[in-house]
């Protein structure tokens, strides 16, 4: 049982992975990962369609086995003898979560309930977590997409884990639901605990996580927290500088001796870009522009662009 | 292996066949048959009316062994293929089970409804032909019943060893139909001509084995070796031997029709 382990320190490693690799045949899903995740972090997994993480997901699960390298969960191999006691410390929410339609959301908890040995008085209290408390007696077949997600979320809660597995979880939520998710996640994290997470709406997960690793071509090409990943691709700023056509020349001549990589002109505005180094040079030629600068912003590079910038 | 995970698995399998009238269908096919062949089953002779138990078990198992065959591996041939299809398989072996433990919950938990649906329907039947059944007639149909059980649980193994090895449903329902028409249709004609070309000469004395190799054929010579009405009406008496027929033997042999199927499926689904 969950309680009967000991909490882990604030920090420490939980997860760890080690040169896992999975062959099938000469494809080489996940080609030697190395990763660890720390106790209660938010840690996101990001990758195209077939990086591996799915792959390096099922793995850290223990349903598919590694063709090398190992994967422990508080040192315990999670294929292991001790697999039965990795499993319910954990909860796992798989992509596009099928449940059984014949039975009613509480049904469906008490049958997760019963096999994770958890007592089904759980059940209720779980589906009013996830706001389901209404429809505990309504059969799943009359669930909307998102009702399904949030009722295999609710499963995933069960026993209180201490990690979470959670793929792609918003898939069908819409953004209020999207925001509450979110909210019960920082809600368990600051209770100690962990989650993995995978997305493919960067924009989504980049505010929300402590870490993340990028995945493509079986391997983690890079892994940090978003700040950290934004330094390593150093990837240009954008600036979006609103002034009258008329003074678009005076624009590119007060960045003329800049280390600007390019000035494109657009009807209202000139975009420019530049490194990181020269940020804060072009803010200052720019004020020197006084009064014909009408609005100023800077983008900086978002996870897409970083994502792509190491997937690439 | 934890029993409790066994029971929940089952007890869910049972459930969702109570609940969606499966077993109570079934069980009014097999009462409704039944009583049709019980009082109507000597028609062509121009009588009505319930003759003997030996008759009515003797058409019984004619009846059964095409459709108990035909039901279970219609229960149980989507059985894992079908979780893996709809794609809840990950989230049931994510859970604190095992491959085994799941596959036998499938298998326990849809036998159970299988022999609820046939103990009820031919036990009914038992009950309105009661005051007509002596204490000899009812062992017989109670040994009837058992070995339809049995027969049900052979064929259903079979089925849920289809699906741990279908890649998909379609597949899967494939195989069961084709299962059946070899068992139940091809095997035994396959045996009566290799007996008529070789004019006796090639496998006389293995024929009697070779039925053991099909639960259907083991089925009915479980059931028409306990009849002395009907021994000599098959003319099976000729051909097999007295030894091979005791009931414990040929129950052993449908145990293994039971055991082996599961184990092969066991030892696919950890792969």
């Amino acid at each position: 049982m969950a309680s009967s382990l000991p909490p882990n320190d604030a920090g420490a490693p939980l997860i760890v992975a080690q040169g896992v690799r999975k062959h099938y045949g000469n494809i080489r899903a996940v080609d030697g990962v190395d990763l660890d995740i720390r106790s209660g972090e938010l840690f996101g997994l990001i990758g195209h369609n077939g990086a591996g993480k799915s792959t390096l997901f099922k793995m850290m699960l223990g349903l598919t086995p590694t063709t090398a390298g190992d994967i422990r969960i508080d040192g315990a191999l999670v294929t292991g003898r001790d697999f039965r006691a990795v499993r319910r410390t954990v909860g796992y929410l798989p992509e596009n979560v099928v449940l059984y339609d014949n039975l009613t959301g509480l049904e469906t908890l008490w049958f997760f309930a019963r096999l994770k040995g958890v007592s089904p008085a759980e059940a209720g209290p779980t589906l009013e977590r996830v706001g389901l408390a209404h429809a505990a007696k309504r059969r799943v077949r009359e669930y909307s997409k998102g009702m399904r997600q949030r009722l295999g979320f609710a499963q995933a809660l069960l026993g209180k884990p201490r990690i979470l597995f959670l793929d792609e979880p918003t898939t069908g939520l819409d953004p209020e639901a999207i925001r509450s998710f979110y909210a019960t996640l920082r809600q368990l994290r600051s209770e100690g605990v962990t989650t993995v997470i995978t997305s493919h709406i960067l924009a989504e997960i980049q505010e929300r996580v402590d870490r993340i690793a990028i995945m493509a071509a079986g391997k983690v090409q890079a892994r940090g927290t978003v700040q950290d990943l934004r330094e390593q691709v150093d990837l240009p700023l954008w600036f979006s500088v609103r002034v009258s056509k008329e003074d678009f020349e005076a624009v590119r001549a007060a960045l003329s001796h800049l280390q600007v990589e390019a000035i494109e002109a657009h009807d209202d505005h000139v975009k420019v870009r530049c490194r990181r180094e020269a940020k804060m040079a072009v803010i200052e030629a720019l004020a020197r522009l006084d009064g014909r600068v009408r609005d100023l912003t800077v983008r900086e590079p978002s996870l897409e662009d970083v994502f792509f910038g190491f997937s690439d | 292996m934890e029993i409790a995970q066994i029971a929940t698995i089952a007890s869910k399998e049972f459930w969702d066949r109570i609940r969606n009238r499966w077993v109570l269908a079934v069980a009014l096919v097999f009462t409704a048959f039944a009583l049709v062949i019980a009082y109507f089953g000597a028609a062509q002779q121009g009588a009505v009316g319930f003759r003997s138990i030996d008759l009515t078990i003797a058409s019984l198992v004619s009846l059964v062994i095409y459709l108990i065959p035909l039901i279970a591996l219609v229960l149980g041939f989507d059985a894992i293929v079908g979780e893996r299809e709809r794609g809840s398989l990950d989230l049931l072996l994510s859970m604190p089970i095992t491959r085994l433990e799941l596959l036998l919950g499938k298998y326990f938990g849809l036998a159970a409804a299988l022999a609820f649906s046939t103990i009820a329907g031919f036990g009914l039947v038992a009950i309105v032909l009661s005051a007509k059944l002596d204490l000899n007639a009812l062992y017989h149909y109670f040994g009837f019943m058992l070995s339809s059980v049995l027969l049900g649980c052979a064929f259903l193994s079979l089925a849920v060893m289809l699906s741990v090895f279908a890649a998909d449903r379609t597949r899967a329902s494939g195989l069961a139909i084709a299962t059946w028409f070899f068992f139940v249709l091809v095997f035994d004609l396959l045996l009566l001509g290799a007996l008529v070309v070789t004019g006796g000469q090639w496998g006389g004395e293995i024929f009697p084995y070779l039925l053991l190799a099909n639960p259907a054929d083991v089925f009915r010579i479980l059931n028409i070796f306990s009849l002395d009405d009907v021994r000599t009406l098959y003319g099976l008496a000729t051909v097999f031997p007295r030894a091979l027929a005791d009931p414990w033997l040929l129950g052993l042999v449908m145990l293994a029709w039971i055991v082996v199927p599961l184990g092969i499926a066991s030892w696919r689904f950890r792969k």
